[in-house]
């Protein structure tokens, strides 16, 4: 097997791990939110607030590696703030490549949780509030582990889509090999080297199992889930 | 009778629910006011759409009323007025779903903790092991809300309800989604409830034989507005109610005593007002108490006292009221201060030539009292007996539906 998995594959493949666990961690709190209010929140605008979160799927990714370049590269506005109160730099990091990662995520990860939000009985929460439940205490006891189905298969699915993350990380946090050189960035790196054939090789067949790892987790995760809700 | 305007009444609120709503929804408006005594069980009845669960859910606080007040004694859970509206979560008052609502990520024991965990401070009204002998919960503790049968999940609804310590009670068609034949699991479980507890509750239903062996206080709903209110008794001979039971269900309803039991026959005598009847009844104690409905088409007028007949149940009394409708003549008969209505035809009216104040006897066959006499709570008897007492089928009756 080492003979197979070099060092540079394993560096991609942990590097890859990482960014994908890192972007997952980040988004979840805020998927959550979102998914909420996009179901329980009326408010005007909502349709287009509602268009302007799946945007991610439909965007060039690189369109949106330039547009986080521009928002949080160090002379960005976002950037040059993190920079200078926190000491954060984003762009050419992991933890760009993390971000870049999470906003092409992000709708995934939301889509999921909003399905099983729709799904969960309003009557559930009126019940909690006749036996005594304030809202924080609602949300908390009933809605987020009905939610949980939801929560399961958008991370999972968020972070198997997260190893593969390619035009937003390159263009957002370049190609340094140990620190942005993902997997999907080494396929590319050796497939523009003319000896690099049974290395792209290898990473692709690295790549096709995770994400099919990924998927099967996700599904089998949910049915597990599922079954601890009763149903 | 006429809704009570609870907002000008200015007598002591203590021991009373009184609601004086108005609110409106798409297609739909509800303007009602009852006030009735606590506790005891205050049955909402009505056809479907009559604006119970509307009425309910104004109660429980789940709906806010466009303008109004309701008070549970000397607290006010909203007075639009003056601005006091009770967060449903701060109210207190134990709701029990038509279609039970348990959490499906909980176990029965931890859907039964939920309200209790959250009702610290709050004056015990009954404890976890009182709650599951009382509702035959034991076995059940760890299945899964899916594992547990209709009945079993209103049981448990209930009992979830009652742990939370509440000063009310609020019953939506709890039995409406129970089988006919299950309703039994159900039934004696809330007889138990009333006889055992001092929660008020509401109990909304659509079936006159749950109000028959339930209720307390009638509020007569229909169309969003309050038909008629007060004691079973007193409501069961509005024209209204037998309106919407519909002619079969038409009789008086009575409160009596029982005073001796024939075993070999398996009837009582009850002492009802100044009289005795005898009803059809197994299985009570003496002195328990007994709501017998006597169905105006069972019963029979006189003028003469009559020998040679089989009916055991002839009383002396004079006509109260005659009045003709579609399916002929009601008559309201006085029988020694308590109310009986008897329905005749039109040609017996004229051949008897009926009128208010004539001296008549009325009869009624002890058969006919079948499955129309329940016990009622106020007897030291145990819930046990009652319960079991309960399950026989001659105890039940027709529903309004």
């Amino acid at each position: 097997m080492t003979g197979f998995i070099g060092p540079a594959e394993l560096a991609a493949l942990r590097l890859s791990l990482e960014v994908a666990g890192r972007s997952v961690l980040f988004s979840l709190p805020l998927a959550i939110l979102i998914a909420w209010i996009l179901t329980r929140v009326r408010f005007p605008g909502r349709t287009l607030f509602d268009a302007f979160v799946h945007l991610p799927l439909v965007l060039p990714p690189v369109a949106v590696g330039y547009v986080l370049l521009v928002l949080f590269g160090v002379r960005g506005v976002l950037g040059g703030w993190l920079h200078r109160t926190f000491g954060i730099e984003l762009a050419f990091t992991t933890a760009g490549a993390a971000l870049a990662t999470a906003v092409m995520t992000f709708p995934l990860m939301v889509r999921s949780i909003r399905l099983s939000l729709d799904n969960i009985d309003r009557g559930l929460e009126d019940a909690a509030r006749t036996l005594g439940a304030a809202p924080l205490d609602r949300f908390l006891s009933i809605t987020l582990p009905l939610m949980l189905p939801g929560i399961v298969a958008g991370a999972v699915t968020a972070f198997a889509a997260g190893l593969g993350e390619f035009g937003a990380v390159i263009t957002f946090a370049s190609n340094v090999p140990g620190v942005t050189r993902t997997l999907p960035l080494a396929l590319y790196t050796a497939m523009q080297s003319p000896s690099g054939d049974a290395l792209a090789w290898r990473l692709a067949l690295m790549s096709f199992a995770l994400g099919l790892l990924g998927l099967l987790a996700a599904e089998l995760l949910v049915r597990r889930v599922r079954r601890l809700l009763g149903r | 009778m006429s809704p009570t305007n609870t907002s000008s009444a200015g007598a002591a609120r203590q021991g009373l629910l009184s609601v004086a709503v108005s609110r409106r929804l798409p297609g739909f408006s509800l303007e009602a006011a009852f006030a009735a005594p606590t506790p005891g069980v205050i049955a909402l009845f009505g056809p479907s759409g009559s604006g119970k669960t509307t009425l309910v859910n104004l109660i429980a606080g789940l709906l806010i009323p466009d303008s109004g007040e309701i008070r549970l004694g000397d607290d006010v859970l909203i007075d639009t007025r003056a601005a006091v509206a009770l967060p449903v979560e701060r109210r207190r008052i134990g709701y029990v779903f038509q279609d039970a609502r348990l959490f499906p990520h909980l176990n029965v024991a931890a859907n039964l903790r939920y309200g209790q965990k959250r009702a610290r401070g709050a004056a015990l009204v009954i404890g976890f092991e009182e709650v599951l002998a009382l509702l035959g919960l034991e076995r059940l503790l760890a299945r899964r809300p899916h594992e547990l049968s209709g009945g079993e999940r209103q049981r448990v609804a209930l009992g979830r309800a009652l742990l939370s310590q509440p000063r009310l009670l609020l019953l939506d068609e709890p039995l409406a989604s129970i089988d006919v034949a299950r309703r039994e699991e159900v039934l004696p479980y809330l007889e138990a409830l009333r006889e055992r507890l001092a929660i008020p509750m509401v109990y909304v239903s659509h079936q006159f034989e749950e109000v028959l062996r339930l209720a307390t206080y009638l509020v007569l709903l229909e169309g969003g507005r309050v038909l008629a209110q007060g004691s079973v008794n007193e409501v069961s001979l509005t024209p209204a109610l037998q309106r919407i039971v519909g002619p079969e269900r038409v009789g008086a309803v009575l409160d009596g005593v029982v005073t001796r039991l024939d075993a070999q026959n398996g009837s009582a005598d009850l002492a009802v007002g100044a009289g005795t009847l005898q009803v059809s009844l197994r299985d009570v104690p003496l002195g328990a108490r007994v709501r017998l409905q006597v169905l105006a088409r069972d019963v029979i007028l006189a003028t003469q006292p009559v020998q040679g007949l089989s009916v055991r149940n002839a009383l002396a009394g004079t006509v109260a009221a005659v009045q003709s409708d579609e399916f002929g003549v009601l008559v309201t008969m006085d029988v020694g201060g308590v109310a009986v209505l008897a329905r005749i035809s039109q040609g017996a009216l004229q051949a008897l030539n009926l009128r208010p104040g004539d001296a008549a006897w009325t009869l009624f066959k002890v058969i006919s009292t079948r499955g129309h006499a329940f016990r009622l709570a106020g007897t030291a008897a145990p819930a046990a007996t009652f319960a079991s007492q309960s399950h026989r089928p001659e105890e039940r009756g027709g529903g309004l539906t």
